[in-house]
């Protein structure tokens, strides 16, 4: 129970997937402008983060690692070259299916969320967190756990950014700095607060 | 309408990180040395160039529902090769670029320029943006790697240039520059410089500050 409480505070706060690993960028700076669709596109990034983890980290342990097919009698095989290609499917198929879901039963859901989850398909913090599950080889129990910190920690992050934004709009910004650059700037000083939390190492 | 060349458009006039915002994460976070740059930039250029060549050869036989997904497949397959090949050649790169060369799947550039370009043009033509695009990419992260490398630990390529000061040298290293924010910062200023020069590529402000009547200002 204290790792599970462990990672996920880890990876909302210390390794934040935006701020620290730079996952999801395009869209964290994209589509930050107001609070209120950051929050929904945040919903919709830990609705399936939670789900695609631990999906992922099922097939890949249970399919794909080297010696996980011993149950069927072919333990020295070794399909891990095929995880990428795999996670990337069971990404965009589960997207699909949720959005098929939501617009079936929830359709108050769908129009809040539907608009962003085509973008989630290729938002790499998706793709990312499954990548970082292999590598730090966590199990299924603990994959749940990280995708929920996963998802927790990008939200929490755009809608911050999307807030200091809104505040932003009225002051007078530089001609080329305007847009994009400023917003590279704030999120800067955002990613420095955010290491404030686990101490800075020099 | 003159025609824009394939190949050189893309550097500065339409560079995909500064003007249209694709592919940031790898930007920011492998730029912390110039070795690791070089390797991510030629492995985006080599996928891009491979999956672009491959969409543009099928581009007739491809119906228009399922082209997102043969697109993803396609690019999934390239990335794949180039992860097994820097894991068997370069294993220690590798080991430093950790998840980022796998993530060039979910690259936008890649996407962007197989469905913006090789959907609509031929072979040759689709090479050549793919490089350009490649190339404009890539001098972005070495950019920001060389200066991040420089000022942050007085080395190039992992070869000492400026003597540290750690070391007896009199080069004080900025610790700063090679953390996570730094990246942004120097982004956003190589976005701000690139839109001094060229002014056509500003953004609208949303609001115009109102300016304040001469009387009531404090």
């Amino acid at each position: 129970m204290d790792d599970f409480l462990g990672i996920f505070f880890r990876t909302v706060f210390l390794e934040n997937l935006a701020l620290a690993y730079f996952l999801g960028m395009c869209t964290f700076l994209a589509v930050s402008k107001e609070i209120k669709t950051a929050f929904g596109l945040g919903v919709a990034v830990i609705v399936v983060q939670v789900l695609s983890v631990p999906l992922n980290s099922i097939i890949y342990n249970e399919l794909l690692r080297p010696g996980a097919l011993a149950w069927a009698g072919l333990g020295d095989l070794d399909f891990s070259y095929l995880g990428l290609l795999s996670q990337i499917a069971i990404i965009a198929a589960l997207v699909q299916v949720l959005e098929i879901m939501l617009h079936r039963f929830f359709p108050a859901l769908y129009h809040t969320l539907g608009i962003f989850l085509p973008l989630i398909t290729v938002n790499c913090a998706i793709l990312g967190a499954s990548l970082f599950m292999v590598q730090r080889d966590y199990r299924v129990v603990e994959s749940v756990s990280y995708g929920l910190g996963a998802g927790v920690g990008w939200a929490l992050a755009i809608v911050a950014l999307a807030g200091l934004r809104e505040k932003m709009r009225y002051s007078d910004i530089p001609a080329g700095l305007q847009g994009l650059a400023i917003t590279f700037i704030t999120a800067g000083i955002l990613s420095l607060g955010f290491m404030g939390i686990a101490g800075i190492k020099i | 309408m003159t025609q824009k060349n394939p190949l050189t458009t893309p550097l500065i006039e339409e560079n995909p990180v500064a003007l249209r915002v694709l592919g940031l994460c790898p930007a920011l976070a492998i730029t912390n040395s110039l070795t690791s740059a070089l390797i991510m930039s030629a492995a985006l250029t080599v996928v891009l160039m491979m999956s672009n060549a491959t969409i543009s050869l099928v581009r007739n036989l491809l119906p228009s529902s399922v082209r997102l997904i043969v697109q993803i497949t396609v690019i999934a397959a390239a990335v794949t090769v180039i992860d097994q090949f820097l894991k068997a050649y370069l294993p220690e790169a590798a080991a430093r670029l950790s998840v980022y060369v796998a993530l060039i799947i979910t690259n936008c550039i890649v996407l962007g320029r197989t469905e913006a370009c090789a959907m609509k043009e031929g072979v040759g033509t689709s090479v050549l943006d793919a490089l350009g695009n490649g190339l404009g990419y890539s001098l972005i992260l070495i950019t920001v790697a060389f200066i991040r490398e420089l000022v942050g630990k007085g080395s190039l390529m992992g070869y000492q240039v400026l003597e540290p000061a750690s070391q007896g040298g009199w080069f004080p290293e900025n610790a700063l520059v090679t953390l996570a924010p730094s990246a942004f910062f120097i982004i956003g200023m190589l976005v701000w410089g690139i839109r001094a020069w060229k002014p056509e590529q500003r953004e609208k402000p949303d609001f115009e500050p109102i300016p304040l009547p001469r009387r009531e200002r404090r």
